[in-house]
């Protein structure tokens, strides 16, 4: 990435934007207080690009994790070097943890307010991602949460909240969907969404699809 | 107008050069998005035509292959952002200067906030 000064390892505690993102804050800055753009508008246009950024890698290791049992195990074991393995290397010293999605368990990540999110997997982040009263409420009030996403979970289904850290991003790996058995790992992909990448909101059904 | 992907397909069309498939722009990375959507936003306020930034895009493309840019299309939108800052300072939209301290802030607010706080703005990031 052009002006990316993060080649230094990621040991520090505080927030981290790339040269690139300091001046794109800055002019977005300046032509708000001036009245020149409206950042609700802004948002509001880039959502629409979400899925459209980003090679969402995330989701092609979801479908092989869905189609082969061994990859499966490789990576919930060790996930950076099962995700490289289908084409993405992180930054140096970046661990990608996979949690598994059960009957049991769901997975939800929130942060990241930085540039620790890792959208080389799961593509632009969603806006209200990064918004304080999303990830405090996360924590709160998971259930809620997700009812707001429309997820609602079995009541007996534990949901537990993981929060990156810059040296740690987190992939969930959803549960796969009923009805997809045989199905090709490229046919699976599309069912795979960000959101259910993130825990909050589940993959696409059979029947969803066009 | 507004502000919305059928603008943004006008946009892309309008300007040579912006990756994009049938429905509009694609982006490799956000902040090519937001860059994008700038952009677009103060075309609508009629701080430029598409051509005249086409031509501003043009000749800073022009000036990056002068000084040994790959010209592999990685660099699209540091050229995009490049031409949006001197734009808006052409323009009296701001100045090189105030986008510069502004940048500072932030720099400022980055290095106060841990890991996971919203990075926010605040007076003293103004040195």
């Amino acid at each position: 990435m052009p002006g990316h000064d993060h080649d230094h390892p990621h040991d520090h505690d505080h927030s981290e934007l790339s040269e690139t993102q300091l001046r794109v804050r800055a002019l977005e800055t300046v032509l708000t207080e001036k009245g020149y753009v409206d950042p609700a508008a802004l948002d509001l246009l880039i959502e629409t690009y979400e899925k459209k950024v980003g090679p969402r890698n995330g989701a092609r290791v979801v479908a092989k994790a869905w189609a082969d049992p061994v990859y499966r195990a490789r990576l919930l074991k060790d996930g950076t070097p099962a995700i490289a393995a289908v084409g993405y290397a992180g930054r140096q010293g970046e661990h990608i943890v996979v949690l598994e999605n059960t009957p049991k368990l769901h997975n939800m990540v929130v942060c990241t307010l930085c540039s620790c999110y890792p959208w080389p997997v799961l593509g632009l982040p969603p806006v209200w991602y990064k918004s304080a009263p999303y990830r405090s409420r996360a924590v709160a009030d998971p259930r809620g949460v997700l009812a707001d996403f429309g997820v609602t979970l079995p009541k007996d289904t534990e949901i537990r909240i993981w929060d990156s850290t810059a040296e740690i991003r987190y992939l969930v790996l959803p549960m796969r969907p009923e009805g997809t058995d045989g199905w090709s790992e490229e046919k699976l992909a599309e069912l795979v969404t960000r959101d259910s990448m993130i825990g909050t909101g589940l993959p696409k059904a059979p029947k969803d699809l066009k | 107008m507004t502000l919305d992907p059928r603008a943004a397909m006008q946009a892309a069309i309008s300007v040579p050069g912006v990756p994009r498939d049938s429905d509009g722009p694609v982006f490799r990375e956000p902040w090519e998005a937001q860059a994008f959507a700038m952009t677009l936003a103060l075309h609508e306020r009629g701080v430029f035509t598409w051509p005249e930034w086409a031509a501003a895009l043009a000749a800073e493309i022009k000036r990056a292959q002068a000084a040994g840019d790959p010209d592999t299309g990685e660099t699209y939108y540091s050229h995009w952002l490049n031409t949006l800052e001197k734009l808006v300072a052409e323009k009296g939209v701001t100045t090189q200067d105030t986008l510069q301290r502004y940048r500072d802030a932030w720099d400022r607010a980055c290095d106060r906030t841990p890991h996971g706080e919203p990075i926010e703005l605040r007076k003293e990031d103004f040195a």
